[in-house]
């Protein structure tokens, strides 16, 4: 037998109001994988994460981390928000947004400063720890929530479209900064995406999803290498390849 | 310049109408029981000052607004608290709440008579029923408004509930918490000279009605001034205040 995968979801549906969103997912992720989930809107991506974060429940079968059931947020699994204007406490500096996930954890308060200061160098916030988020552009509020993640040293990271707010510039130097990050932390990545080419650049592994019921459809590998590059990797035939493919998946059902 | 411009713009009417009010007074020889000349009433004004009687009024009706604001803010603020956070128990208290809060706070008189006799409690008590309910409603508005993504935050740093009303839905509400306290501010300062006027020895509003008993029109017109000043001063300061905490809250009502 397999050794046991890091996160399954096992036979799951929801229904949200009635309406069946997702149906008869199976889907195991290993540890250290990029995953990328994509699809068109309606197709059930963000419930996806919202259930393997523990903030749903599903109406039908389980989601297990580690073997475990899924039935509330976990410590070793962050999750970060699509709307950082919304995700993030406009009364606290950024250092004190850092702080939040660390006093939420209990972290005795001499040991705070230490570790904010690290997380806040690894995005590279070391220098606006005192502003406000309010003071941040876009893609720094977003960094801010990387290194609030960050702070709870998780197994697991969960993003929800994050970059999709952000001009193509900032998009893609964050996600080289996710890529090296997740290289170094050696997580797991579930990262929800509308966009595809995000998608196969980032993970390697590309779910795509169809909608009316959300379902699994596509589950493909990406075995580009890495480290990846803004300009090599995009000019690889895989790349384009692969693509090609998640295009006319998403296309056909249209 | 222009700041100066605009004061005088703004107090040239009432300043007119005192001086026709001054000149007609001086031109019909003025002799009266019911009216007096804005001189006269300067003159009685300086003279309760000079005595103190002024200042003992003012401090007693201060004492009583701001008694009750406290005690009647505080556990509106605590109520508006759970019944904001709790929808149980919103629902059990909604039917409770519309049926009490149309209670005029000055009907009260003579059950806070009946129970406290004259004196500080007693008005204390019908000043803190006025301020309970708009810091009430409004405390359990800004409450169940906080943004649904910042319960999501809390939920995934998995604070307690404690910690997710402090160090969340308080400071997010705060903005129009402090609304409510300064609209209470107002009213608890009506109810109190009203208390006064009608019934309770004490304060500024006894003070007037004990000049007009006496046939002092012009002192009384010296309260009416003076209670006016202390009306626009708090409602001046509080405003300030609201101004200089919130600059940077994007929820800030004004």
């Amino acid at each position: 037998m397999d050794p046991q995968p890091l996160i399954a979801f096992d036979r799951v549906s929801m229904t949200l109001g009635g309406t069946p969103v997702l149906t008869g997912i199976d889907l195991s992720i290993d540890a250290g994988d990029f995953v990328c989930v994509v699809g068109p809107s309606g197709c059930g991506k963000t419930t996806l994460l919202r259930l393997l974060g523990g903030l749903l429940e599903p109406t039908s079968g389980e989601v297990r981390y580690a073997g475990k059931r899924i039935v509330e947020p976990r410590a070793d699994i962050a999750v970060m928000f699509q709307d950082y204007g919304r995700a993030l406490l406009p009364w606290r500096t950024v250092e004190g947004n850092v702080s939040l996930a660390l006093e939420a954890l209990g972290v005795p308060k001499e040991q705070r400063a230490a570790r904010i200061a690290s997380v806040l160098d690894t995005v590279g916030l070391r220098n606006k720890a005192d502003r406000y988020p309010s003071e941040l552009s876009g893609g720094m509020q977003q960094r801010l929530q990387i290194a609030r993640c960050l702070a709870q040293e998780p197994k697991v990271l969960l993003m929800d479209e994050p970059f999709g707010a952000l001009d193509a510039m900032t998009r893609q130097s964050l996600q080289d900064e996710v890529l090296s990050i997740v290289a170094v932390s050696g997580a797991t990545v579930f990262f929800v995406t509308h966009d595809l080419e995000e998608a196969v650049y980032l993970g390697n592994r590309v779910i795509g999803l169809l909608p009316h019921p959300g379902r699994i459809a596509s589950d493909v590998k990406v075995t580009l290498s890495r480290p990846r590059n803004q300009l090599t990797t995009r000019e690889d035939p895989e790349f384009a390849r692969l693509r090609r493919h998640l295009f006319d998946f998403i296309k056909d059902e249209h | 310049m222009t700041r100066l411009a605009a004061v005088l713009r703004g107090i040239a009417f009432p300043l007119g109408l005192v001086v026709i009010a001054q000149i007609a007074a001086m031109v019909s020889h003025l002799q009266s029981d019911t009216l007096a000349s804005p001189a006269a009433a300067l003159v009685a004004g300086a003279h309760a000052f000079a005595d103190g009687s002024i200042l003992i009024a003012t401090v007693q009706t201060l004492a009583n607004a701001f008694g009750g604001l406290a005690l009647g803010g505080s556990i509106g603020l605590l109520f508006g608290i759970l019944l904001g956070s709790v929808v149980l128990a919103d629902r059990l208290m909604e039917f409770s709440v519309e049926a009490l809060r149309p209670i005029p706070s000055v009907a009260l008189i003579p059950v806070a008579m009946l129970i406290f006799g004259f004196g500080f409690r007693m008005e204390i008590a019908i000043v803190s029923f006025a301020s309970f309910w708009p810091v009430l409603i409004l405390t359990r508005n800004a409450v169940a408004n906080v943004d649904v993504a910042l319960y999501d935050v809390a939920r995934v740093l998995r604070l307690t509930p404690l910690a997710r009303t402090v160090k969340i839905v308080l400071p997010a509400a705060l903005p129009r918490i402090f609304v409510a306290f300064r609209l209470a501010a107002g009213i608890a300062l009506t109810v109190a000279v009203t208390v006064e006027v009608s019934t309770n020895p004490l304060g500024l509003g006894y003070g007037m009605m004990l000049a007009e008993q006496s046939l002092h029109p012009e002192l009384m017109l010296a309260y009416l001034l003076w209670i006016g000043i202390i009306g626009w001063g708090l409602n001046f300061a509080i405003t300030n205040a609201q101004r200089r905490l919130f600059a940077r809250s994007p929820q800030a009502v004004r």
